[in-house]
Order: structure tokens, then sequence, then C-alpha cells
């Protein structure tokens, strides 16, 4: 996009400033409408999932719905609650929201589409997704209430338990690719497993550790049945309880943006991002950009059903889960991977 | 001409930050001026090429280590009139502190000024490393080769500072009960429920 620019006649740095901030724009807005339209679609889903109709009311099929929640948070009144931590209070929803859009720069849309490619793209998405839990901490903090508070003592715990696991994860998908590049890793899954079929997901060796991620996304992104952090029966709202209007909603759509931002790392990490499922010419005709984002939705599909149909984790089977199954799991599958790829001379 | 700008962005929000950790009354608010220079710090490290290092800084301190120190200031309940009470009484330490400190940055300046420092040489058998390979690999291949048993070491003393912490903190509390997952799991209703075709007008035999 800079050349473009450069085309119109600006010298590279002004080109390449503004090439950056088109990117961003085109990257953030579309996304801001994706979220709303996602949000819509997990209602229908879990309303399809009890037999219920789901929002049907506001344009054809309900499907403004979203926009219209968002007009009304928009006119609401802001309330700051007095006891409360003022700035700190309206920072912690910025710090959701910005985070949640921050990773997006490092993922490849289609072959190259990417607005940032970066050798440490991998690691740039996990110190940016380790800062989600900020906002998280310094809402319950800053709200000076017991139950925010209790809830950002539990987010904060959460977050990082379930990093560490997901970072040995991301070392045995890195160590196969044999890089941090993201499109690289995405290019690594091509004919990947039988010569044909573009995923890790698919290789014996990488499955488990596939759905391990899946659960540790949802962990990560306090998605049901991990949604301690705003378990209604113990902490009324968790950290959101004093929030309310457009802050309210800043913690919404971050929430959401997490959410298909792990949709998308679980689509580029195990299911071959924008390569189509199986290496066959035909399949290419279809934009690299439509296999990536039906992967995305079939991700998001597979969160609303867990979401809709398991029951809620309790604290301390979480904590189990995160530091006794999965940590030891985890580990042990980096040494079980890298000895296979030391034993078939992956590296030579 | 942006890396010019970016670079006196970061530097100076990095210098300001810095000083607002101290200044700030609060010690949460510290913290969190805190995590602002380091992240600031890991833009300089990503202006100078050290990407690697940028993340790393962005991913131990930012996303580990200053959680854990906002988890445990948050949970402190700190009388604030206390803590500036002492102020006199520490002044003539932190003084100390502080000269040493100056007078160190000083000669370190100053001896760099009077010339680079040759700590040891290249290493024999590994090949000098060029720009344009990535620099997380770069620092792969010298840690496993040049330095392993340095580093082998380094993570042998965390291992020990680990199981250290353990040991000291572990206690076997009596009396509470744990959750025993297998024994739950294997659980089927049989062994817990049966059922009784039980004519009418009859109790149930338990």
């Amino acid at each position: 996009m800079t050349s473009f620019f450069q085309n119109l006649g600006m010298n590279y740095e002004a080109a390449w400033f503004t090439a950056t901030i088109a990117g961003i724009l085109l990257i953030a807005l579309p996304l801001m409408l994706a979220v709303a339209l996602i949000i819509y679609a997990e209602r229908k889903l879990w309303a399809a999932f009890a037999l219920r109709r789901g929002p049907n009311v506001v344009g054809p099929f309900g499907i403004l719905q979203s926009f219209a929640d968002g007009l009304k948070v928009f006119l609401q009144e802001t309330i700051i609650p007095s006891a409360s931590n003022r700035g700190l209070f309206l920072i912690a929803p910025i710090i959701t929201f910005t985070v949640a859009l921050m990773a997006w720069a490092v993922i490849p849309f289609a072959d190259g589409v990417v607005l940032s490619n970066i050798n440490v793209g991998l690691l740039y998405i996990l110190a940016i997704s380790s800062l989600g839990v900020y906002g998280v901490v310094i809402a319950g903090w800053a709200s000076n209430s017991k139950y925010p508070f209790y809830s950002a003592m539990r987010a904060a715990a959460q977050m990082i338990s379930y990093e560490v696991s997901i970072g040995f994860i991301l070392i045995c998908v890195v160590l196969w690719a044999g890089t941090f590049n993201v499109g690289g890793i995405i290019e690594g899954q091509r004919s990947h497993v039988f010569g044909f079929i573009n995923a890790y997901a698919l290789n014996p060796l990488l499955f488990p550790i596939a759905v391990m991620f899946l659960i540790s996304s949802m962990a990560e992104t306090a998605r049901a049945p991990f949604d301690l952090t705003e378990a209604e029966s113990e902490l009324v709202a968790g950290y959101q309880t004093e929030y309310s209007s457009m802050a309210f909603a800043l913690f919404w759509l971050g929430e959401y943006a997490n959410v298909l931002l792990m949709c998308a790392l679980n689509a580029i990490l195990f299911w071959g991002g924008y390569l189509p499922p199986v290496d066959w010419a035909p399949l290419y005709v279809v934009p690299g950009i439509i296999w990536f984002f039906a992967k995305i939705l079939l991700m998001f599909f597979i969160f609303a059903w867990v979401k809709a149909t398991v029951p809620r984790y309790r604290y301390d089977q979480l904590m189990r889960l995160g530091w006794k199954v999965f940590l030891p799991i985890s580990l042990f599958w980096v040494f079980l991977v890298s000895g296979y790829l030391m034993f078939t001379g992956h590296f030579a | 001409m942006i890396q010019l700008v970016s670079f006196y962005v970061f530097a100076s929000i990095v210098i300001a930050s810095a000083a607002m950790v101290i200044f700030a009354r609060n010690p949460v608010h510290s913290v969190l001026w805190l995590i602002v220079a380091f992240f600031n710090a890991a833009g300089l490290m990503v202006l100078i090429g050290a990407e690697f290092i940028a993340m790393l800084l962005v991913i131990v301190y930012v996303g580990a280590v200053a959680v854990l120190f906002l988890f445990v200031v948050m949970m402190l309940d700190i009388d604030f009139a206390e803590l500036r009470a002492g102020f006199i009484k520490n002044v003539p330490l932190g003084l100390l502190l502080a000269i040493v400190l100056v007078a160190e940055l000083v000669l370190g300046i100053g001896a760099y000024q009077a010339g680079a420092v040759k700590l040891g040489t290249a290493a024999v058998g590994v090949a000098s490393i060029s720009a344009t390979v990535p620099n997380i690999e770069a620092v792969g291949a010298l840690l496993y080769s040049k330095y392993v048993f340095l580093f082998e070491t380094a993570g042998l003393i965390l291992l020990v500072a680990m199981v250290g912490a353990i040991v000291l903190t572990h206690r076997r509390s009596h009396g509470t009960r744990g959750q025993s997952i297998s024994s739950q799991v294997q659980r089927r209703p049989q062994d817990a429920t049966r059922n009784v075709n039980q004519p009418s007008g009859q109790g149930v035999e338990l």
C-alpha cells in the first residue's frame, strides 16, 4: 500500500505513514462491524440452542439489534461512583478495547495481506494478549467495590495461569513451523498432513495440543465455561458491576474483539489460516480471506456452542485444570514434538 | 524522521513515567506508571532493531511480573499518613543511595567516553551474525552454542529457586478435604442410585 501512496506523489516516509494509518482503519472499522454482527449471531445461536427466537424485532431478522443496543448505551448517562478512582475507572475500558484491537496488526488476512509482517509476530500476539488483563484488573480496583475487586483478582490469576500453557503450546507449533512469523506458520501448513491437508491440527502429534489450545483460549478470554470473572451468581456482574453506558460498551466490544482474535489464532495456528482445507488447485480459486473468515466463524460457532451447553467451572477446578493438567501435558508435548523433530531430522 | 520522532516520544515517556513512579502518592499508581515505563522501553528496543528483547520485555515484565506486583500492591491496605511519617528518618539513607547511583552513572559514562570496553572475544567456531538474520535466531545461535553452559546454569538456578519457594511456603493443612477428581469421574449412576419397581401402598427399603 505504501507504493500506492508513493505513486500519488508523496515521499516514502509520508506514504508509509499514510499507508499505515489507512491500514489500521481498514482493520479496525470492519472489525467493529464484525463484532456487532457476531454478537447478533451469537445471540441467535444461543437462542437456537435454547429453542428460543432470539433478537427478531429490530431490522430484518433482528440483524440491527446490536446497533440499536449500541445507540442505547451511547445515549445513556455515564455513572462514575463517587468513591471510585475517577481517572483509572475511565482508562480501564479504553485499555481493554485498545489492546483487543492491537493484536490484529500481525494477523494475515490473505497471502501477504497483513498490516505488519514482523519476524516475532507470534510473540507480539502473546505480549499483547498478556496486556489484556490490565483492563480488568484496573477496572476492578478503580471501582472501589468488593465484587469487582474479587473479579479482578480472579481474572489476574486465571489469565496468568493459562498463558503459561498457551506459551508451551505455541512453542510446539513454532518448532514445527521453524518461525515466529505468523505468515510463515501458515505457509508451513501447506500440504502438511498426508501431503494434501493444510492444517497442523490433523497432524496426530499436534491434534491434542490443538484441542488444548482451543480450551485455553476460552479460559484466556474468560469465556464460558471459564467466565468466573463475571459469574453472576457469585459476583453480581464481576468487574463490570459499577460500569454503565459507553464505558460498559467498550468492555463488551473489547471482549468480543478478543474472542474473535482467539478464534483467528486457532484458525491460523492449527487450521491453516487463509489456506483452503486441502491442497487442491480448484479450491484456490476462492480468495484466501474467505477461507480465513470461514474458519474464524467455525471456531466462533464452537465457542458459542460451548457457552450454550457447558456449565461453569468452579474456581479451584479451573486452577487445577490450568496448572495440574494443561501445564504438565503441554510441557511434555514440547519434549515430544522437539524429540520427534530431532529424531526425524526435521531441522537438518 | 519518523524514527527520530518516535525515539523522542518513547524516550521522554520512559523518563517521565519513571519519575512518576517515584512521585505518585498512591502505590497502585506507581506500579501502573512502572508498566508505562516498561512498555515504552520495549518501544525503544524495537527502534534499535532488537524486536525479540522488546517482546520478551513486554511478555515477562509487563505481562507477568507487573501483574503480580499489582496483585500484591492492590491487596495491601496502606496508610499514606504513616508512610510519609517515616520520610525524615529515611532521608540520610536515601540521599546516600542517590549519591552512590549518580557517582556510578558519572563513572560509567566517563569510562565509556575513554573508549569501549573489550569483554571477551568472538567465539571460535561461531560465525559472526549478519544483520539480515532475525535476531531471535541470532540470540538462539549464540545462546545454544557459546553460552550453553551459562544458559543451563541460569535455568538450574531458577529451578532451585522455584523448588525453594515451594518448600518454604507449602504447608500441608490438616482437616481440609480435597477433591478426588478420578473417583468422581469414575462414579456411575449405578453406584449411587437403583431402580425399584415398587408396588403401591408399600414403603421402600433403603
